[in-house]
């Protein structure tokens, strides 16, 4: 049983191609997370603004990405966008999909810990001289995010997890990687090991959730 | 002699809610040092005519000069004009996430543009003035109602504004707290502040107000001493007004 699921010699082996598979992983989590708070901060700020010819617009585009499954989405802009005559390529073309998909949704977070500063902070704020910004900047955006750290933080797990759909389009990230080493050794071992790593990679976010949520409950006691 | 330019100018101010008419050419204009106490009944546009003054709010039409500003000009500087004008809140408003003293010196660090040392100099002399130079490091949750109130005073004199706009400021707290807040306005006003105090606390309308307001409606419908206007009103509607919240 050990030597089919867990075999060293198999480990051994498959060690630098599961290696350079966790490296695509982090890398790829590395630009599509921070992109995503960046771009849903965007969507959040934007969605502040009531004017009709902002409003639709923006809420058609968080619909659709958050609507539209991640894995569609990817296969769509790998296998469409040649045809428009761009080739970007697996990786890329993993870190635009995931990033207009969880775009949408750290934007939806943001809107919602925006939405839970009272007025008044800001009216008092805009009362004393500081700008709408300046106002967003020190008063709502600090305790916005504080509000909404678990959910945040659940959506990147989110992300990491999403990025082991880019095997489907051959990018060499950690999944990808284990299956290569598999077919090659014959041996479901760096499977096994591929998943043990997404576990440690994500168990201590897993942790840090959890304490943040409980303290979350606590604190409205 | 020539009378000098009043702090606030307010004429013909009219605000429309959508369909709502809430303020109908009201004209006020405030002195410098002067008192102005504003009373009306729920819904007859108090807190409207207050948050135009400081342009929270837009004006549908009219004027307001403050302290020789026109703050409907497009193109003056909303931000600047601001300092110049203190806002209390009902409900404090204060920021939770920051202390007492970061409350107080955000906008001199923000918007005036004092270095944190000298914010941090002013900011402590504003609490001093409420009383509550000891609590500056407190955070707001760790204060009672009457002591948030007081620092979101502090955090509008501390930009030495040139009048102060209340907004029912002692209607949030509890009987036994709006003292404390009403010794800090009276403090105010004898430190030759002007101001506009929009509050149903009538004893210290007697006893500190220059000119009493009464509002109905989006109309000023009546205005004098309050001697005047609680034991003599001229008009039936101020009459029946005063009648009823002096049974409360
Ligand atoms: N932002 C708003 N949108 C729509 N209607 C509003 C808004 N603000 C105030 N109103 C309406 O305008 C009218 C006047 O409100 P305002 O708050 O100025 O009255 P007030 O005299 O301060 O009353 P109160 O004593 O209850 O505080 C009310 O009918 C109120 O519902
Ligand atoms: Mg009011």
């Amino acid at each position: 049983m050990i030597e089919t699921f867990f075999n060293i010699d198999i480990i051994v082996a498959a060690w630098p191609i599961v290696m350079a598979g966790l490296l695509n992983t982090v890398l790829l989590s590395l630009i599509v997370v921070p992109l995503g708070l960046l771009g849903g901060l965007m969507l959040a700020l934007l969605a502040g603004i009531r004017h009709p010819l902002v409003r639709w617009p923006l809420m058609a585009w968080v619909d659709f990405f958050r609507a539209f499954p991640p894995l569609v989405l990817l296969i769509l802009l790998f296998a469409g966008l040649p045809f428009a005559g761009l080739e970007l390529g697996g990786f890329a073309c993993v870190a635009i999909a995931f990033f207009l998909n969880t775009g949408a949704y750290y934007g939806e977070i943001f809107r919602a810990g925006i939405d839970s500063i009272p007025a008044g902070q800001v009216e008092a704020a805009r009362s004393t001289g500081l700008s709408r910004l300046q106002a967003m900047g020190y008063i709502v955006l600090p305790q916005a995010v504080r509000n909404v750290l678990p959910d945040l933080l659940s959506n990147t797990l989110e992300v990491v997890k999403l990025t082991s759909l880019g095997s489907v389009v051959a990018v060499p990230e950690l999944l990808y990687q284990a299956r290569q080493a598999q077919s090659l050794t014959y041996n479901p071992t760096p499977i096994v090991v591929a998943a043990l790593i997404y576990f440690l990679l994500l168990w201590p976010l897993v942790r840090l959730l959890s304490r943040l949520e409980n303290r979350a409950l606590a604190g409205r006691h | 002699m020539t009378t000098p330019l009043p702090i606030v100018d307010a004429r013909g101010v009219h605000k429309h809610f959508g369909a709502l008419h809430v303020l109908k050419g009201v004209d006020l204009t405030v002195a410098e040092r002067e008192l102005v106490f504003v009373i009306g009944p729920s819904g007859s546009g108090k807190s409207t005519l207050l948050r135009c003054l400081n342009r929270l709010e837009e004006p549908s039409s009219g004027s307001i000069v403050v302290d020789g500003i026109d703050m409907l000009d497009p193109r003056t500087d909303i931000n600047h004009a601001r300092q110049r004008i203190g806002m209390v809140f009902q409900s404090f408003n204060l920021y939770p996430h920051m202390t007492a003293l970061g409350n107080v010196t955000l906008a001199l660090r923000k918007v005036a543009g004092k270095s944190r040392a000298e914010a941090e100099r002013l900011g402590l002399a504003a609490l001093e003035r409420v009383g509550l130079a000891d609590r500056a490091g407190h955070t707001p949750g760790q204060l009672s109602g009457g002591q948030q109130q007081r620092v979101a005073i502090a955090r509008s004199i501390a930009l030495e504004p040139r009048v102060m706009l209340f907004d029912e400021p002692t209607s949030a707290l509890d009987p036994e707290l709006v003292g404390s807040v009403l010794e800090v306005m009276r403090a105010l006003r004898e430190s030759g502040m002007t101001m506009v105090v929009v509050s149903h606390e009538m004893g210290f309308a007697r006893n500190a107000a220059d000119r009493v307001v009464f509002m109905d409606d989006g109309l000023i419908v009546e205005q004098g001493p309050p001697a005047a206007i609680f034991e003599s009103p001229a008009q039936e509607r101020t009459r029946a007004f005063i009648g009823q919240i002096q049974r409360h």
